[in-house]
């Protein structure tokens, strides 16, 4: 139950998307949503898809995983499309009671719904793809100029890193300690909500023992090993970036345009 | 007792990380044996056992317990779990309460018996691992490794089951405490003539108390049998990277210097006796 949680999770791989320096791959996805963001009909973000499709075939991914990563959000995408569907103005469908269900609701929920999921699944690509220690430190580059004005680039970077690492060691702990109380009779799926809430204690307790020992060796062994921060630390694998990354840019960058394009001309036309 | 066919169980189906950790085992485990579990890390050892109390369903085969199919439609799965005991491999991880009694009652309490029969039982299982009555009171935090590690087995005695199954109980303790532990377990099997699953990845800890060795080996029962019988195939065992017995080894040695000393010794005093009969008869 616990293990199926595949968000954030790596899936390691040698294809061209797999390859991508991660510093590019974090341009491409943060384009790739300014796409969704900017599209404003459905052509518009038609071509978006477009773009979500090729580097999702080219990450040779399969498709069973995309569609799982997609399970823990299904509810809200559920909740928000209904909100939508029947509370935006326009002309009416069908009534029932007071709830009406109305042209331009179903376009704008309809509209979101593919909007969030190409949001999810943009940012799983990013992520099945590319190491979390990796992408950290991506970011840690990315964000690098900040420290001119005292941001916390580097402390930032390293407590993503240490908490990318510990989530499956956490996930993994939840789960043992979850098996070792049932198997001493504990209830965790039954009763009513008060008992339910009662039957976390158990796991809880020795979860959180077990955090803060690991996070006091975790200080130790950093310690033991002289880190004292940022500050003239180097690197054994440095991010390096060639001609395919800035081509994948590139179309990116023209996805984007045409996105826009369409969607301006729309605009102009109105 | 215990009885699985065509066991199998494959971790993360369908993703890259697909691994069968359990493959078609075929087991039958009689009532009030005392039997050890080894295998190398990774044979699938803790994903076996944990299939017999039902926290694992297999991917496929059955799991039957008194005859009875564990996931079949009319049995309760947490009835199960009294029956069939099992002690997590580092079980001092899974201590919650504030005082030691209170946690060695979290079953017990489960099970929903009374005040009274759930004291008896602490105090029982207490004593049973060596836990004294002035630790009971005590937060169980406070206490050592290895007394942690009592507590924990404590705790699953006190329900009393049918079976009970340990995850590598003696791992990470010095070897004072390992002896410790496996007497008291020893002594727990003796006193209450119930069925005991002892896993472990040391041949040395299993030889010594169990009747019946059952040998992992990526998945698969290598053997399931009476240890002189399991320990006469040691060089199949060391094949799969198992070590046997120091005494074992001893005596194969010395059959391969010429010497004309029975294989299947496995424990010290019984390595002295033959040793002796041997020295005995040459003498003659
Ligand atoms: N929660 C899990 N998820 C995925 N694979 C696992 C998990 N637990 C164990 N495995 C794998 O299953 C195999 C058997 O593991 P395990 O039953 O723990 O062996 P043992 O107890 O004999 O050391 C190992 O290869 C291990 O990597
Ligand atoms: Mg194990």
């Amino acid at each position: 139950m616990l293990k199926d949680i595949t968000i954030g999770q790596y899936f390691p791989g040698d294809s061209v998307v797999h390859k991508l320096d991660a510093r590019f791959k974090l341009l491409i996805t943060a384009i790739f949503i300014v796409m969704l963001f900017s599209a404003d009909t459905f052509p518009g973000l038609g071509i978006a898809l477009v773009f979500f499709v090729i580097s999702f075939i080219a990450s040779r991914l399969s498709p069973k995983l995309m569609i799982k990563s997609m399970k823990p959000i299904i509810p809200v995408i559920i909740i928000t499309s209904i909100l939508n569907i029947f509370f935006i103005e326009g002309v009416p469908l069908i009534s029932i009671y007071k709830f009406r269900l109305t042209d331009n609701g179903l376009r704008t929920s309809g509209f979101m719904i593919v909007r969030l999921i190409a949001l999810i699944c943009g940012s799983s690509l990013l992520t099945y793809t590319t190491s979390p220690i990796v992408l950290t430190d991506a970011i840690e580059q990315i964000l690098r100029p900040l420290t001119k004005i005292k941001f916390p680039a580097h402390e930032l970077a390293m407590m993503m890193t240490i908490a990318l690492r510990f989530i499956p060691t956490l996930l993994e702990e939840t789960d043992k300690i979850m098996s070792a109380q049932k198997a001493r009779g504990a209830e965790l799926d039954s009763g009513p909500f008060l008992q339910r809430a009662k039957a976390l204690i158990p796991i809880l307790i020795p979860l959180f023992v077990s955090s803060f020992r690991r996070a006091e060796e975790l200080a130790l062994a950093m310690e033991c090993r002289c880190y004292n921060g940022g500050e003239g630390r180097t690197k054994l694998k440095t991010l390096v970036s060639g001609g395919k990354d800035y081509l994948a840019l590139s179309i990116s960058i023209l996805f984007l345009c045409a996105v826009m394009v369409i969607d301006m001309g729309r605009l102009g036309v109105a | 007792m215990i009885r699985t066919e065509k066991l199998t169980y494959t971790y993360s189906q369908g993703t890259p990380f697909e691994k069968t950790a359990v493959d078609n085992v075929d087991l039958h485990i009689e009532e009030g044996a005392f039997v050890g579990i080894i295998g190398h890390t990774g044979s699938g050892k803790s994903t076996l056992i944990q299939h017999l109390n039902g926290l694992i369903k297999p991917t496929s085969g059955k799991v039957y317990i008194d005859g009875e199919d564990i996931h079949g439609k009319n049995v309760k799965l947490r009835d199960i779990r009294f029956k069939v005991g099992l002690v997590f491999q580092y079980p001092e991880y899974q201590i919650f309460e504030e005082t030691v009694s209170k946690d060695i009652a979290f079953g017990p309490k489960n099970m929903g018996l009374s005040e009274e029969e759930i004291n008896t039982r602490v105090r029982e299982a207490a004593a049973m691992v060596g836990v004294g009555e002035e630790l009971l009171d005590r937060s169980p935090f406070e206490l050592s490794g290895g007394q942690k590690r009592r507590v924990a087995i404590a705790g699953v005695m006190a329900m009393r089951p049918k079976v009970l199954i340990l995850d590598e109980p003696t791992a990470g303790l010095d070897p004072k405490g390992r002896e410790v532990i496996l007497d008291q377990i020893k002594e727990y099997h003796q006193r209450s003539h119930t069925t005991v699953l002892l896993v472990s990845h040391s041949m040395e800890d299993v030889a010594r108390f169990a009747e019946k060795i059952l040998v992992m080996n990526k998945g698969k029962v290598f053997c399931y049998d009476t240890p002189p019988n399991v320990f006469t195939r040691a060089d199949e065992i060391a094949s799969i990277g198992l070590s046997v017995p120091q005494v074992t080894k001893v005596f194969g040695l010395l059959r391969s210097k010429g010497i004309d000393i029975r294989q299947d010794v496995y424990t010290v005093d019984f390595a002295m006796k033959t040793i002796k009969e041997y020295l005995e008869q040459k003498g003659r």
